[in-house]
């Protein structure tokens, strides 16, 4: 028995030693949000928010209006081109989803159309509910892993920094 | 100009689909049409009916992706202006080489959205660089001499009687070169990009003087003037994946430089 003792602390350190030379595989099991530099405001979030924002259903729904309606052209898939990147920190009439579905139902000044009358309010909501997952505000396993349409881009369901990996494979 | 059919007046124009037209300027007719640029998107131009002959494999397809269509969506040149020397029988274009992935989609039209159904993917076309200086003979139709530019080249020529032309480059060079041989005889850093017009006049005092505005702009440099996020590569219609790193090279600005040539 005495002899057991120290040969399994010896087994032990072998196996420690073994594992610490491999490095298992790193995932983000949820995107970083990023920071919003325009302040939310003091009116409290919406009770509907919680319905929409972290719904599948919902999510894809607006990921197809986002399509259809348009929203692409000037938006491209969250970089921006004649209207304002998406998917950036950056927020001129604030970034929560109330007040996104208000920017797409109101329109605002240099461009962005009112869509109030061409959508229902329910999907409004769906596709402020997408618009936030543009700039990975949104749990992965609520955003589908693919689009509808031909894509240009890497699947939403991974996250900013897996993006700019596979992009570019130097070490930060 | 003498052409194949004998003396004709013509008019000569770099098309954006990259060829150079040569036409009867009484009647339109095409005379010649030759690739100024890299085109694979395309097989020529029918000299009969002055129409395209399109390449089927480049076509877009509804619903699917057409890969490496060259010239990309804003041509083998864009907006920018070329000049024309009398002295050297020369056309000086400045020009992109770009090429692009297409994805067509259903397009739906709503008033006040863009009625656009492609997706859109622009990188650099063969040789890596994005921008081209050709100076073009149009009588032996061919090239006289060509100068590859890194980035995309968004600022108009200008040729002076002196025998010097004129450009700028994305990352602020303002360039002289000579107009024979296109040898760099001078350049100057600007602050910012140059996408203007160079424009030269006889100032008050008889001098002569060269005069652009450099700021970074236009569809090419919407990354900078529209702060678009390079992690989409089809912002600006696809154009931020072929100008990624233009942040990196140049900033916003927007100044006036004149010159004043020697006496």
């Amino acid at each position: 028995m005495s002899s057991r003792f120290p040969a399994s602390l010896v087994g032990f350190a072998a196996a420690a030693a073994l594992l610490s030379g491999c490095d298992r595989e790193e995932r983000q099991s949820r995107p970083k949000p990023f920071g919003e530099t325009v302040p939310s405001g003091d009116t409290p979030l919406e009770v509907r928010a919680a319905a929409y924002e972290r719904n599948a259903f919902h999510i894809s729904q607006g990921q197809r209006l986002y399509s259809w309606m348009n929203c692409v052209g000037c938006h491209a898939f969250g970089g921006g081109g004649m209207g304002p990147p998406l998917m950036d920190d950056k927020w001129r009439y604030g970034g929560r989803i109330d007040q996104i579905a208000a920017t797409i139902n109101e329109g605002r000044r240099n461009g962005m159309p009112s869509f109030r009358g061409r959508l229902s309010e329910d999907q409004v909501w769906q596709l402020a509910a997408f618009v936030r997952t543009l700039s990975g505000q949104t749990r992965k396993d609520a955003v589908a892993g693919r689009t509808d349409d031909v894509s240009n881009r890497p699947p939403l369901s991974q996250t900013v920094e897996e993006t700019i990996r596979q992009e570019d494979p130097t070490p930060q | 100009m003498p052409t194949a059919s004998g003396r004709r007046p013509v008019l000569v124009r770099p098309g954006r689909n990259g060829y150079m037209y040569v036409q009867d300027r009484r009647t339109g007719q095409v005379l010649s049409a030759t690739p100024y640029g890299f085109i694979n998107s395309s097989k020529g131009v029918d000299l009969k009916s002055g129409h395209l002959l399109p390449v089927k494999a480049k076509e877009p397809r509804m619903g699917r992706v057409v890969r490496n269509v060259c010239p990309a969506a804003p041509g083998a040149k864009d907006w920018n202006p070329s000049a024309f020397s009398p002295a050297t029988g020369l056309i000086y274009i400045p020009h992109i080489n770009l090429c692009m992935d297409m994805g067509t989609l259903e397009a739906n039209y709503i008033a006040g959205t863009l009625y656009v159904g492609a997706e859109v993917k622009m990188y650099a076309g063969p040789g890596g660089h994005r921008g081209i200086f050709t100076a073009w003979d149009p009588i032996r139709r061919r090239k006289a001499f060509a100068i590859k530019e890194d980035l995309p080249l968004w600022s108009p020529a200008l040729a002076t009687a002196g025998g010097v032309v004129f450009y700028g480059t994305m990352d602020g060079w303002f360039k002289a070169i000579d107009a024979r041989s296109g040898k760099l005889l001078w350049r100057f850093k600007t602050a910012s990009g140059i996408i203007g017009q160079p424009i030269s006049y006889r100032g008050p005092d008889g001098r002569q003087y060269i005069a652009v505005m450099s700021g970074v702009g236009g569809w090419a440099g919407a990354i900078i003037a529209n702060q678009l996020d390079s992690r989409d590569p089809t912002s600006a219609l696809g154009f931020v994946n072929a100008t990624k790193d233009l942040p990196k090279r140049t900033a916003a600005g927007g100044r006036l430089h004149v010159f004043a040539l020697p006496r």
